[in-house]
């Protein structure tokens, strides 16, 4: 899986949580938390959704990678990109 | 023989739209059933006989506004009656005495209906929202069984053609309100002033060391799936359900004039939705929940909420509320009770403060508690009791 296709697959599930906003041009620095205001419950949805999609649990200790859709990204890609090297 | 009458779902409401019968005369329906779809402030709402039996004949037609309390169906007891049959009311009874049996939280019941002009089949709900908004249906994808197209699929579509000015920097605000926002805010309006101005509101607060709460909390999820995680959120519902038992004056409704306990503890949660606009549904008999029942119950609703779908007990039946703040907010709330319950307890974000522990300054996770009570029920003394119990339990987490 490309980083690229990370990067959509994590846009369309946060779509899911926040529909009203245009997921497609959320900023790559922005606390996706606060920005999307998105609460414990919408948060812990999108990890299930993650899990589902991409086959990576996010353990709650590496929530807080997760606060950037940048930094969500990278950390997505080296998980899939270690599970791939196996 | 009984008569199905309109509940109320809501303290604020008076009348509810009746957009589709679910069952029909000749059918069967067993207590808990979905029989119909009522469209009030709130959005459609499924509402549920408690009743075992067979319907006669429905009184009132879809399309009208029926006020609560009217008739809206007979419906034929399965036993052969021997002699006079008592004529018990249908829908939840406004006494905290004869509270419905729990409802088991379910997915929203689809009426699939014959397929328009060739497109999926589309819930009830879901057409008359179409019809209302002039939607074709035609266009939209079904997110319902076997495709098929349901409530917020339509509501989705029709959110999506308002201009949502999307501002990355800045929370997004939608440029049209749509027309459910509106009637959301004004059924918030008419709760929240009726309050303010029938119940005599007083108001306790408590700085509640939740560290230990947290730290096992990490290190229960620490081991699991995500479905299986805990939030903060379910332990305050665990606290507070396990405390009302002996605080009864918190538990109950307020109405005509009097306090009547409950025997059943159903605490509504707040949920904030994303369109603007707040609804505090039930969950029942929290009490008697495990903690990850309690949470999956919480998940569920939640969802159900957000997506617009929740049933007419869930509106009805709470017995006390919980507003938290998660982890975004502030420090603590000075909630309002919703009528007619007669208590709301607060819940502010947990947040790094310097405390003494043992005669030292540390650093701790502080969640500010605040309860506000009708004076009407309870006394400010009983009131700080109720909540120091809370409290305790919030700060050393018993296993489950």
């Amino acid at each position: 899986m490309t980083r690229d296709q990370i990067k959509q697959i994590l846009i369309e599930e946060i779509g899911n949580i926040a529909p009203e906003i245009d997921c497609a041009n959320i900023q790559e620095n922005a606390e996706l938390r606060e920005e999307l205001d998105i609460d414990s419950i919408g948060f812990l949805n999108l990890v299930i959704a993650l899990a589902k999609r991409l086959s990576i649990e996010v353990p709650e200790a590496d929530y807080r990678r997760l606060d950037t859709l940048a930094g969500a990204v990278d950390y997505l890609a080296a998980k899939a990109g270690a599970a791939e090297n196996h | 023989m009984g008569v199905f009458r309109m509940p109320s779902l809501g303290a604020d409401m008076e009348a509810g739209t009746l957009v589709e019968w679910l069952k029909q005369p000749g059918e069967g329906v067993k207590s808990g059933d979905i029989i119909a779809v009522v469209e009030t402030q709130k959005g459609a709402i499924e509402i549920e006989v408690f009743e075992t039996g067979t319907i006669q004949s429905i009184l009132i037609p879809a399309g009208r506004t029926v006020p609560v309390g009217a008739e809206m169906a007979v419906i034929a007891s399965p036993a052969p009656a021997a002699g006079s049959m008592p004529t018990a009311p249908m829908a939840p009874p406004p006494t905290p005495e004869a509270t419905p049996v729990a409802i088991p939280v379910a997915k929203a019941v689809l009426a699939p209906t014959a397929p328009l002009g060739g497109a999926r089949p589309a819930s009830p709900a879901a057409r008359h929202f179409a019809a209302k908004h002039g939607i074709d249906l035609a266009g939209i994808d079904g997110s319902g069984p076997d495709g098929a197209i349901v409530y917020v699929d339509v509501e989705k579509a029709w959110q999506a053609r308002q201009t949502v000015a999307a501002i990355p920097a800045a929370p997004p605000k939608a440029a049209v309100v749509p027309d459910s926002a509106t009637a959301m805010r004004r059924a918030i309006a008419a709760a929240m002033t009726r309050s303010k101005r029938e119940i005599p509101h007083y108001y306790l607060g408590h700085a509640v060391d939740v560290t230990a709460t947290l730290a096992w909390l990490a290190t229960n999820n620490a081991g699991r799936r995500p479905e299986e995680r805990i939030v903060f959120g379910a332990m305050l519902l665990r606290a507070l359900a396990a405390s009302l038992g002996d605080y009864p004056e918190f538990n109950g409704f307020h109405r005509d004039g009097r306090f009547a306990p409950s025997d059943r503890i159903h605490v509504g949660m707040a949920v904030a939705l994303r369109q603007g606009g707040l609804v505090a549904p039930a969950i029942h008999d929290a009490d008697k929940l495990s903690l990850d029942r309690l949470m999956a119950a919480m998940r569920d609703l939640v969802n159900r909420v957000r997506a617009g779908r929740f049933r007419g007990s869930e509106l009805a039946d709470p017995t006390i509320t919980l507003t938290s703040l998660g982890e975004l907010g502030v420090d603590w709330v000075l909630p309002v009770i919703y009528p007619p319950q007669v208590a709301i307890l607060g819940a502010g974000s947990p947040a790094e403060r310097s405390s003494i522990v043992e005669g030292r300054v540390t650093v701790r996770k502080i969640c500010q508690l605040t309860l506000a009570a009708d004076h009407r029920a309870s006394d400010g003394h009983r009131g700080a009791l109720f909540l120091r119990a809370i409290a305790k339990r919030l700060e050393n987490p018993v296993q489950p």
